[in-house]
C-alpha cells in the first residue's frame, strides 16, 4: 500500500462508555474501523448512536477504554496529554456544530489562531489566512467579529479555521444541524470543495440522510456498533490539490 | 502576545464585571498607599523631631540610660571638650557630623518665691547655637522647620520651661501663654502661722525679685560636691512639651549656667555629647567610628554610644505599631483582591469553557489554557494597582496641598498632615507587584481548573 493509500484512522476492538452518576453507559462497542485518506466520510445514525464519541476518538480529543486509535500512522493511546495535544494541532482540524469561534477575535484572527499556536512566521500566515478566506468567500468580511456574521458565515470561517494548518483529517461534528437547509448544502457543498481542493480528508457526523449522496464512504452506527460501511469510490489521489506555502 | 491580546479582548468582553473588579484593586491600592504615606509622614516626622532635638548618637556614660535619672550628675563625662575635638578632628566623622554639643542633665527645685510656688523640674544645660544648628536638620524634606530656639543669643541666666511649669509656677501671665487657667484663689491658711525666721526672709526677698521684672525663678540643685546651689534664671520662653508629665519638669538653660550650679568652681563636666550626622543611613556607621575614637580618647571611663531609636523607645514603638496596622489593612485589603479576582476568573472560566474545549481540541497545551487566564487576572492586577497608585500620588499631592495639620502624641506642635506617596519607591513597588502577584494567583487556581478540564466535557458544555 502506497503512502497515499495508507488509512488516515484505524480503529480496533475499541470500546468507550461513560458513567453516568453510579451507573456505565456503553457508548461505543467494539469498533474496527479503516477512515481511509483524502476522503470524504459521513458518520451517519440516529442520536445516541455513538457518532460524537467516535469523532471525539478519532479526532484524538478523548481516548478509548478498551481497544487501538492508529490516526495518521500513529498509535495515539500511548501519547501524553501533551503530545496529544501537539499532534491534534498538526493533524486534525475541527469544525463545530456551534461553529465555536473565539468571540473576541475576528474572522481573520480566528483563522489565524491555530497558526499562531503553530508559531508560523507573520508573512505566511497572512497569505495563508487570505487564501482560506478568499476560498471561503469571506474576503470582505474579514474583520468582522464572529457576532457580525451570519450562521453560514461562521462555518465558513470554522472550516478555514480548521484548514489553517493543513491538517491530514477534518473532524466535523453535524456541521449543518444549527443551519437551515439551504445554508447547510451550501456549507456541505463547501466542505467538499475543499476536501477536493486541500486533498485533505473529512470525517463527520449527520442523523441527516440527505447528506449521503455527498458522501464518498459513509458508515452507519446504530447502538454503538458499526451496522455497515458503504464506500463509493476506489481511493485515488484527490485531482484537485492546492498547496499553499 | 497573543495571549496578551486575547486576555485584553476577554476582560473588556463583560466591561462590567472587570471594571467592577479593576476598581476594587484600584481602590484597595490607594487605600493601602494613602496609609502608607500617612505612616511615612508619622515615621519621618518623628524622626525628625527626635534628631533635631537629641542628634542621632549621644555619648554617654554607659549607665546613665538606666540608672541615671536619679542622679544624672553621678553618670558624667570628664574632658568632655577634647572628645569633641576628636570627633570635629576624625576625618571620617568630620564629614558626616552637622553638630556636636555637649548637654548637662540634672535634678532639681524650681520655685517662683514671688508668687510662693515650687516644683521638682528636670533641668537640661545646652549649648543654644548648637541646638538651633540641631533644628535645622531635615534630610526628609519635612515643609515645616521648627521653631528657633529661644535661648540662643539670651542672656547667660536665661531659661526656658515647659508651658506646664510655667503654668505650675504661676508664669503664664508674664510669659503671656494662652490657654492656661488660673487656679481657684486659696483659702487663708487655718493652721498655724509660719514661723518668724522665715516669715523675715520672705520678706526680704520679695521686693529683690519684684524689682528684677520679668519672669524669674529660683533653681535650686544639689553641687556634685552634696551642696545645696542655688541659681536665679529669666524665663524667656515657654515651649509646650508632648506629654503633660515632660512639661511640668522641663527645664532648659545655658550649659556653663548649669555648669556653674552643679560643678561650681570645680571642672565642669556633662552628661551626655550629642552628634547628629547629615544621613540616618550613616548612623552604624558614625557609630562604630565613635566607638573606636572613645576607646582611644576617654581611657578609663566608661562610655557609650546610643543612638536615637535607643533612647526614644517609644519611636520605635510607635513605628512597629504602624508598621503592623499597615501590614493588617495590606493583608486585609490582598484577601479582599484575592477573592475579588478569583471570583472573576471563575465566572469568566465557568463562561468560556466552551471555548477552553475548543482551544484545547485545536491543539492548546494546558498551560497555554493556563496561561491564558493567569495573564488576564495580572493584567487586571496590573491596570488596577497601576491606576490606584497614580490615583494614590495625585490625591496624596491635593491632600499636601490643603495644609491640613495634625498633634501628633507626644507633640507640642500641631504639625501638618501629609501622605509621603511619591517619592516613596519600595512601598509603591512593593503593594503594586504584591497586589499584581496575588491577582496572578487568584487567577492561577481558576486557570488551573480550566486547563484540567476533560476536552470533550467542556465542548458539551452548555
Amino acid at each position: 500500500m502506497s503512502a497515499d493509500l495508507e488509512p488516515l484512522a484505524v480503529l480496533s476492538g475499541v470500546d468507550k462508555g461513560y458513567r453516568l452518576d453510579s451507573v456505565d453507559v456503553p457508548v461505543l462497542r467494539g469498533i474496527d474501523l479503516l477512515v481511509r485518506p483524502a476522503q470524504f466520510t459521513v458518520l451517519l445514525g440516529p442520536s445516541g448512536s455513538g457518532k460524537t464519541t467516535l469523532l471525539n476518538l478519532v479526532g484524538c480529543i478523548d481516548r478509548p477504554d478498551k481497544g487501538q486509535v492508529m490516526v495518521a500512522g500513529r498509535d495515539v493511546g500511548p501519547l501524553s496529554d501533551d503530545e496529544l495535544a501537539d499532534f491534534r494541532a498538526r493533524n486534525v482540524g475541527f469544525i463545530f456544530q456551534n461553529f465555536n469561534l473565539l468571540p473576541v477575535l475576528s474572522a481573520y484572527e480566528n483563522i489565524e489562531y491555530p497558526m499562531l499556536l503553530a508559531g508560523l512566521a507573520p508573512h505566511s500566515r497572512a497569505k495563508r489566512v487570505s487564501r482560506l478566506l478568499e476560498a471561503v468567500g469571506l474576503s470582505d468580511r474579514a474583520k468582522n467579529l464572529p457576532g457580525q456574521l451570519s450562521g453560514g458565515q461562521r462555518q465558513r470561517v470554522a472550516i478555514a479555521r480548521a484548514l489553517a494548518l493543513k491538517p491530514k483529517l477534518v473532524i466535523a461534528d453535524e456541521p449543518t444541524a444549527n443551519l437551515d437547509s439551504r445554508t447547510g448544502a451550501e456549507i456541505l457543498s463547501l466542505m467538499r470543495h475543499m476536501q477536493k481542493r486541500y486533498g485533505i480528508s473529512f470525517l463527520f457526523s449527520s442523523h441527516d440522510r440527505a447528506v449521503i449522496g455527498a458522501a464518498d464512504d459513509t458508515i452507519f452506527l446504530k447502538d454503538g456498533e458499526i451496522h455497515g460501511i458503504r464506500r463509493r469510490t476506489i481511493p485515488e489521489a484527490p485531482a484537485e490539490v492546492v498547496e499553499d506555502e | 502576545m497573543i495571549d496578551l491580546s486575547l486576555a485584553i479582548r476577554n476582560l473588556l468582553r463583560n466591561r462590567r464585571r472587570s471594571f467592577a473588579t479593576f476598581f476594587a484593586l484600584a481602590l484597595g491600592t490607594a487605600a493601602i498607599l494613602l496609609f502608607g504615606g500617612y505612616r511615612k509622614n508619622i515615621e519621618y516626622t518623628m524622626h525628625t523631631a527626635y534628631v533635631r532635638d537629641g542628634g542621632h548618637l549621644q555619648i554617654q556614660h554607659r549607665d546613665l540610660f538606666l540608672y541615671g535619672s536619679g542622679n544624672p550628675t553621678k553618670y558624667s563625662i570628664a574632658g568632655y571638650e577634647a572628645i569633641i575635638s576628636a570627633i570635629s578632628r576624625d576625618e571620617v566623622l568630620g564629614k558626616m557630623v552637622t553638630v556636636i554639643t555637649p548637654t548637662l542633665q540634672f535634678g532639681g527645685i524650681a520655685s517662683n518665691f514671688s508668687a510662693g510656688v515650687s516644683r521638682t523640674v528636670v533641668g537640661l544645660g545646652i549649648v543654644a547655637s548648637d541646638r538651633n544648628n540641631m533644628r535645622t536638620w531635615n534630610e526628609f524634606g519635612l515643609p515645616r522647620a521648627s521653631p528657633h530656639f529661644a535661648l540662643d543669643g539670651a542672656a547667660a541666666d536665661a531659661a526656658i520651661v515647659g508651658t506646664g511649669v510655667a503654668r505650675v509656677l504661676l508664669l503664664c501671665e508674664s510669659l503671656n501663654i494662652d490657654n492656661c487657667p488660673k487656679p481657684e484663689e486659696e483659702q487663708p491658711a487655718s493652721g498655724a502661722a509660719l514661723p518668724t525666721d522665715i516669715a523675715q526672709l520672705a520678706a526680704r526677698e520679695a521686693p529683690r525679685a519684684k524689682a528684677a521684672g520679668g519672669a524669674r525663678i529660683e533653681l535650686l540643685a544639689s553641687s556634685s560636691g552634696g551642696a545645696p546651689n542655688v541659681v536665679s534664671l529669666a524665663i524667656v520662653n515657654a515651649e509646650r512639651q508632648g506629654f503633660k508629665e515632660l512639661d511640668e519638669i522641663y527645664l532648659m538653660l545655658q550649659l556653663p549656667q548649669a555648669q556653674r550650679l552643679i560643678y561650681g568652681r570645680t571642672s565642669p563636666k556633662v552628661t551626655a555629647i550629642m552628634v547628629q550626622i547629615k544621613h540616618s543611613g550613616q548612623i552604624d556607621e558614625a557609630k562604630e567610628r565613635l566607638v573606636g575614637l572613645l576607646e582611644a580618647q576617654a581611657r578609663g571611663q566608661s562610655l557609650a554610644v546610643l543612638d536615637f531609636r535607643e533612647l526614644n523607645p517609644f519611636f520605635v514603638q510607635t513605628v512597629q505599631l504602624f508598621d503592623t496596622i499597615f501590614g493588617f489593612i495590606f493583608a486585609l485589603i490582598a484577601s479582599i483582591v484575592l477573592f475579588t479576582v478569583g471570583n472573576t476568573m471563575s465566572t469568566a472560566v465557568m463562561e468560556r469553557t466552551v471555548e477552553i474545549g475548543t482551544i484545547r481540541a485545536m491543539g492548546l497545551r494546558r498551560r497555554g489554557v493556563q496561561r491564558l487566564f493567569v495573564v488576564e487576572g495580572m493584567l487586571l492586577g496590573v491596570a488596577g494597582t497601576v491606576s490606584g497608585a497614580v490615583f494614590a500620588i495625585l490625591s496624596s499631592a491635593l491632600i499636601n496641598q490643603m495644609g491640613l495639620t495634625w498633634l501628633p502624641p507626644g507633640s507640642g506642635e500641631r504639625l501638618p498632615l501629609l501622605m509621603l506617596v511619591w517619592g516613596e519607591t519600595p512601598t509603591i513597588a512593593g503593594t503594586t507587584i504584591g497586589l499584581i502577584l496575588i491577582a496572578a494567583l487568584s487567577a492561577w487556581l481558576p486557570a488551573r481548573r480550566a486547563s484540567r478540564m476533560v476536552i470533550v466535557d467542556a465542548l458539551r458544555h452548555v
